[in-house]
């Protein structure tokens, strides 16, 4: 009667059980779908009239900024999305109080912290696609003419959420339902230090290196260089790839050993509370 | 070999012990009862059992397998229902079925869930969400998720709390038919004293974290002079008879 006897199929079948898990949850609430796009393509119509009206005002420099300015919401939201979609994905399920079985099932960890990770990405596909399609729509706007350094781009804006949630996680682990707010927050309290809709230069220079610290700033710089001067800032995705590596070790040294305080202290049997 | 050897358990909480050194087998097969007043330490004791807490101090075997080193191997083989933990509201019965099965590996899932649906009586709940079941509804559709794997040990934490005694009595029955057909080891954690009686072979009474005594029912009942369970339980309860403690 038990599964497979592969231990990666074993592992894969747990992995898709909790991802079933919480795609079902969408088949059952198109509001929660609908939701998942809201933001983006709210954000979209907002910045992309307004870089429309300065183009009209002050012409084609205004307009490849306008071009800059679409490309940095689109991109960020990608993080956002990214991040948001795996911390809340964790929270569905202390909100449904079902956390207590998952953990007392063979799923493991670094299973839990995959299904996650599928989950976001998943999520992060369903806000960015349509407001991307809306961006070529609406401003003539495409994301894609990039080219495929697009995709190293989106890569690492979506490691770097994934850090920044594993880390959230980590904490909701620890201090329970009341780190909530941080699945909401934490992302925009570096967006000014992400370089989005400005460079780095733009900053103070005691503040540049806390900017150079966050991948996303390096992404930006990058998507900049591809935009305006069409040229590839290989070594700003480098930076940004190396970066992204310590990030993701520090988040999941974190999670290791919040997983492990918490197991200790016994919050995991009121983290719902 | 032992389906559950605890020694030396004791979980820390600051200044508070909430177990303190306790130590029980369980035979494969046999059904413990966990029995015990508010604070006791049987939730603490479940949940170290189910490597949801890690102990202060002590050893849990379980099927073979040490919760400290070995706990997946262990929990592939193990379930556990409780009121107090719930499965998510907005998924269909069926759906909720379907995860857990994938969670604990289990193989022909469609086929497990109809007969698990046939024998609790759920074929008419499949489609609907769980959260808009009825308490008696729920605890056997808890009952499903923790039967999916069909597991050699069950740890059922209060498993009729809040059922009707119609509800509870056929949720009782089916439990000591799925124990004898299986032969699967239970440890039950409970208020309700007759079922305790009627489920139990073997009984272990907590208090302040301590094991203050145990035995089969009916011994229980000969060395206090009572009837029932219940009258044994406030005895220990309220210190009225000091019986030599096992621990």
């Amino acid at each position: 009667m038990m599964g497979p006897t592969s231990p990666i199929m074993a592992s894969g079948q747990r992995i898709w059980g909790l991802m079933y898990r919480h795609l079902a949850l969408f088949r059952r609430s198109w509001p929660r779908l609908l939701e998942l796009a809201y933001w983006p393509v709210l954000q979209m119509c907002i910045w992309g009239f307004t870089a429309s009206f300065l183009a009209t005002r002050t012409g084609s420099p205004a307009a490849l900024a306008g071009g800059a300015l679409l490309g940095g919401v689109l991109l960020w939201e990608v993080s956002l999305r990214s991040q948001m979609g795996m911390s809340i994905t964790f929270l569905e399920e202390i909100w449904s109080r079902n956390l207590g079985h998952v953990f007392v099932s063979p799923l493991r960890p670094f299973e839990l912290v995959t299904a996650l990770v599928a989950m976001s990405a998943i999520r992060m596909m369903a806000g960015v696609i349509p407001a991307a399609l809306l961006a070529w729509a609406l401003y003539a706007f495409n994301l894609f003419a990039i080219g495929p350094v697009l995709l190293l781009f989106f890569v690492n804006l979506m490691v770097m959420g994934w850090a920044v949630a594993l880390a959230v996680v980590s904490l909701i682990l620890r201090h329970g339902a009341g780190a909530e707010a941080l699945a909401w927050s934490v992302l925009f309290g570096l967006t000014p230090f992400a370089a989005v809709f400005y460079p780095v230069s733009v900053l103070p220079t005691w503040l540049q290196p806390v900017a150079f610290a966050v991948p996303a700033s390096h992404v930006f710089e990058g998507m900049r260089a591809a935009l305006l001067d069409g040229t590839i800032a290989w070594d700003q995705l480098a930076w940004a790839s190396g970066i992204n590596v310590v990030w993701l070790i520090g988040a999941a040294v974190l999670f290791s050993a919040q997983f492990q305080v918490a197991r200790r202290s016994g919050a995991l049997l009121s983290i719902g509370e | 070999m032992t389906a559950i050897s605890v020694t030396g358990l004791s979980k820390r909480y600051g200044d508070t012990l909430a177990v303190d050194g306790i130590a029980f087998a369980v035979a494969p097969g046999e059904t413990l009862g966990l029995l015990g007043g508010n604070g006791a330490g049987k939730t603490t004791t479940i949940a170290m059992l189910l490597g949801l807490l890690i102990p202060t101090s002590g050893r849990i075997s379980i099927l073979g397998h040490d919760m400290a080193t070995d706990r997946f191997a262990a929990l592939a083989r193990m379930n556990f229902s409780s009121p107090y933990v719930a499965l998510p509201g907005r998924l269909s019965v069926a759906e909720n079925l379907r995860v857990y099965a994938h969670l604990y590996g289990v193989r022909r899932i469609d086929a497990r869930i109809a007969e698990l649906a046939g024998q609790l009586d759920l074929d008419t709940l499949m489609d609907r969400p769980a959260g808009e079941l009825s308490a008696g509804q729920k605890t056997r559709v808890a009952l499903a998720k923790s039967l999916i794997n069909r597991p050699d040990v069950l740890l059922l934490d209060e498993p009729t709390a809040s059922l009707d005694p119609d509800t509870g009595d056929l949720v009782r029955g089916w439990l000591e038919r799925y124990r004898a057909e299986s032969g699967c080891t239970i440890l039950l954690a409970s208020h309700n004293m007759a079922e305790v009686e009627r489920l139990c072979s073997q009984v272990l009474m907590l208090k302040k974290g301590r094991i203050v005594d145990r035995g089969a029912p009916q011994d229980l009942l000969d060395r206090y002079g009572r009837d029932d369970l219940e009258q044994v339980f406030l005895d220990i309860a309220r210190d009225r008879q000091h019986p030599e403690a096992v621990a």
